[in-house]
């Protein structure tokens, strides 16, 4: 029988506040089915992209909830060992109280670069220092850490298992707000509400004309001022820009973070995005081979980052450049 | 189980990968980073095909096929993707090809006619990537380089780790040469590298040098194994054994006698079996005749460089006779002779450097070393078709070897020879069943015990020095645990060598190999002591010490 814990998470119906959005119930059952000697939990706080900043929000003011949440998963998953994978910022500041609070949780500090914070990526990481994407399936679930099952969940995950079990969970999420905005931040508020409320209730919708990328950070879509009746999804960010902003600045900038970020494996992802990057930087888009490359890149990367970076480069092109 | 390909079935086993299906079947999906003898890295993203019911494009190299899937390998959507995938891989790779190793079988170039590729769509941006030479054997020209890393996984495997990848300029992750390590010049990065990054050195620029001296006598001496592989650069089969047509296209090229690597071999074996049976320490014995294994030890493990047996490898043995016993009978004056070496391998480039195997006065046993491939190159630029020649004999008396001579090109065959004449001279008796079935075909690592008169010998033959590496990881431990090991270095003996026709895989290695243990079991005399002529030859010349010494034995070198 299934603990009874899975069963609260799969009613409460959350899932995961990474970015992918996979049902965290059926990722918890999934790692409880596998039958191994030994098992994995790792808590990744590896944000680190512009308009991103609410696991350190949640870390710094709710650490207790998030470590409450990795020892619920500590307990359902016998014979388990926990990590906290946290970027180079949170693991300097956050250290010595992780280990003081809960010293069974063993606290690694993420290497520099976007990929790094990529699930599988981690699992080479922690093994062999490898800052390289795995092969998917095996999942993480099944074959993870050491070849262990292993559940891997956001920071903001664990603090809502952690409310899921006190019976506290009011199906909210951290959305953080930023950009052209007067009141920056970080909202915990419903996840059913429009991007629109969310702007205006939060004293953050502009009085200027403008557009918005939502949903994943630098990889979030774009949307513009009559396309707000959305809800957020991915990792919850809202960034907001002056509609005349020089796209190109924007392009170039994304366009840099992925370059840097990604791992060079493959060729779509690898040669597709620094084409893109040259391209941005003589300001001058070669149409046909812009789109072939974003087709490439989102339909043959190897890895979910070649396909989610297409996003705003896609969004930013039609609805503003063009 | 069974599987669909394009709406027809094909049975497949689990565990079994769709381009794997595929490739068995004869349908075409392109794989340029795929190799059997590697994980795939799944980085080229050419292979892509579609599963029914999925969304997306998936690799068919990673993709398992499942009882019931439906797989579609061309459609416009994966072709473009393919096209703009190819485009990308030529943005790293714009080339001048007339001295590529795959000049006349350039896969990239295939395929970029099939997919109408607009090869200059993208400049080149490895413009100023350096070229790199590891020693007297291999260059890596990384302006060449599509970063499928294979040569890293392969060096990996190999036990060595010389090439890794780093991070350079403009943020891109390039493989290089770990400065801290040393190349033991194999050459598996080549043969696994899919776009001809790597190349040996001399390849294809120096292949007329053996020619320049008109005055001069030039020999060819041919390997083993290179008469079961070279036929693949023109459209013959692997393992299809082309001795005689060999011989007549290296006398069309100019060549004035040709002899056979194998007669060396058979004086190797004689050698290396009276010095396994008179050795009183230090087991068990190695093996030496593979370079690239000698320089791992000397490099890697110097401590078990005094386990190596001196006796030389057969083409530097042949080379010293034919500039001593051969020129003698001649009445040839050795500096006049120039020995050319046809070999699978690109350490054997080295080898000949190593001064500690040169004869009297500084004279070289081997002038030059060519490749399977430069040889058939050669022939090409000569407008030469092997498949048509007709067959000619090898010269009198240095092309005549045994059966046992022959099978050195695989793996496991120093070892079947060695014992054929250790029976004789342990027991005084010749052995009833030749064959030694346990060290004969392509795993890593075989292990046997073998009776011979009273005593049981325990070896082992294993070949990529990945393998050799857990065996000597394994001696260290357990010192007795073998009495005679044979290694090579490359994947399969030297029919898997740096020199040899690409591809080489799993599938030409062991057709190439069949090709050997064919070419032995039609031979007459089958065991080294036996052949008349190195009866002969230690009547007349090998009965002194000083010569054998000379001729047939080295020293290696014992790194601090």
């Amino acid at each position: 029988m299934l603990n009874h814990v899975i069963e609260e998470i799969k009613k409460s119906e959350l899932t995961g506040r990474g970015g992918a959005g996979f049902p965290t119930g059926l990722k918890w059952e999934l790692v409880k089915k596998e039958k191994a000697d030994k098992k994995y939990i790792i808590c990744n706080g590896s944000e680190g992209e512009r308009g991103v900043f609410k696991d350190e929000y949640i870390l710094k003011n709710y650490l207790d909830d998030v470590l409450d949440g990795i020892r619920i998963a500590l307990e359902t998953f016998k014979n388990s060992q926990a990590y906290i994978y946290l970027n180079k910022k949170y693991y300097k500041d956050l250290k010595p109280e992780i280990n003081k609070k809960a010293s069974y949780i063993k606290v690694f500090k993420k290497p520099e670069g976007y990929i790094a914070g990529e699930e599988t990526t981690i699992l080479n990481v922690i093994e062999k220092g490898e800052k390289e994407p795995r092969k998917k399936p095996p999942y993480p679930t099944q074959k993870g850490l050491f070849r262990k099952p292993t559940l891997v969940n956001n920071v903001e995950t664990f603090y809502y298992i952690s409310k899921i079990v006190k019976g506290k969970y009011k199906k909210t999420r951290f959305y953080c707000i930023s950009g052209e905005v007067e009141n920056k931040g970080v909202f915990e508020l419903s996840i059913n509400k429009r991007i629109e409320t969310i702007l205006k209730e939060t004293k953050n919708y502009p009085k200027f004309d403008f557009f918005v990328q939502s949903g994943g950070g630098v990889c979030g879509e774009i949307l513009l001022k009559n396309e707000l009746r959305k809800k957020v999804s991915g990792i919850g960010s809202i960034i907001v820009y002056k509609k005349d902003i020089d796209p190109f600045d924007l392009m170039e900038e994304w366009a840099k973070f992925f370059v840097e970020g990604n791992c060079d494996k493959c060729v779509p992802c690898r040669e597709g995005i620094y084409r893109l990057y040259e391209m941005i930087k003589q300001r001058e888009i070669n149409v046909p081979a812009f789109n072939d490359i974003l087709n490439v890149m989102e339909k043959s990367s190897f890895c979910p980052l070649g396909s989610v970076a297409v996003v705003p480069f896609r969004g930013l092109y039609e609805k503003i450049l063009k | 189980m069974k599987i669909k390909i394009n709406k027809k079935e094909y049975k497949a086993k689990p565990g079994q990968t769709v381009l794997e299906i595929a490739k068995q079947k004869g349908i075409k999906i392109p794989s340029l980073c795929y190799h059997s003898d590697i994980e795939p890295s799944m980085s080229c993203r050419l292979c892509l095909v579609k599963v029914k019911g999925k969304k997306g494009l998936f690799t068919a190299c990673s993709l398992l096929a499942e009882d019931g899937m439906e797989i579609t390998t061309k459609d416009k959507e994966i072709e473009q993707a393919r096209k703009t995938n190819l485009e990308l891989l030529f943005s790293q790779h714009k080339e001048e090809c007339f001295d590529c190793v795959y000049k006349y079988n350039c896969y990239l170039l295939k395929l970029a006619k099939e997919y109408d590729v607009e090869i200059t769509r993208f400049k080149d941006r490895k413009t100023d990537y350096p070229v790199h030479r590891f020693g007297p054997a291999l260059i890596f020209d990384s302006s060449k380089c599509i970063d499928c890393r294979n040569c890293v996984d392969i060096c990996q495997q190999q036990g060595v780790g010389f090439l890794k990848v780093e991070k350079g300029k403009k943020e891109f992750l390039n493989v290089v040469p770990d400065k801290n390590k040393e190349c033991i010049y194999c050459g598996q990065c080549l043969v696994h590298c899919p776009v001809g990054a790597f190349e040996g050195v001399g390849e294809f620029e120096e292949i007329e040098k053996p020619f320049k001296d008109k005055n001069k006598t030039v020999v060819f001496q041919i390997a083993p194994s290179i008469r079961s592989s070279i036929g693949e650069e023109f459209g013959m089969n692997p393992g299809e054994v082309v001795t005689g047509k060999i011989a007549t296209a290296v006398r069309k090229i100019g060549a004035d006698k040709i002899f056979d690597v194998s007669v060396g071999a058979d004086i190797t074996t004689v050698e290396e079996a009276r010095e396994f049976v008179q050795r009183k320490k230090d087991f068990p014995m190695f093996t030496s005749c593979c370079p690239a294994w000698v320089r791992f030890v000397e490099v890697y493990y110097p401590e078990f460089t005094k386990n190596l047996t001196t006796v030389r490898s057969p083409h530097i043995i042949l080379g010293g006779l034919i500039k001593t016993y051969w020129a003698k009978k001649q009445g040839l004056d050795p500096k006049d002779i120039v020995v050319v070496s046809i070999m699978p391998c690109i350490s054997k480039k080295y080898e000949i450097t190593r001064k500690e195997l040169f004869l009297k006065n500084n004279i070289k046993p081997v002038d030059f070393v060519l490749t399977t491939r430069e040889l058939a190159f050669l022939l090409k630029e000569k407008k030469i078709d092997l498949k048509k020649l007709k067959e000619e004999e090898l010269d009198d008396p240095l092309g005549l070897p045994s059966g046992a001579g022959v099978i050195y090109g695989a793996s496991g065959g120093v070892m079947e020879s060695a014992l054929r004449t250790a029976h004789k001279e342990i027991t005084g008796k010749d052995l009833g069943n030749i064959e030694t079935k346990e060290v004969r075909g392509l795993d890593g690592i075989k292990e046997a015990k073998v009776k011979v008169g009273k005593r049981t010998i325990k070896i082992a033959v294993t070949s990529g020095t990945g393998n050799a590496k857990n065996i000597l990881e394994k001696l260290k431990e357990k010192p007795n645990l073998y009495d005679y090991v044979e290694v090579m270095a490359c994947p399969g003996g030297c029919i898997g060598g740096g020199g040899q026709p690409m591809p080489t895989d799993k599938k030409t290695r062991k057709k190439r190999a069949q090709g050997l243990y064919s070419s032995d079991k039609k031979k007459k005399v089958r065991l080294a002591h036996e052949n008349p002529i190195v009866k002969e030859l230690y009547e007349e010349f090998l009965g002194n010490k000083e010569n054998i010494h000379k001729i047939c034995h080295t020293k290696f070198i014992q790194k601090q």
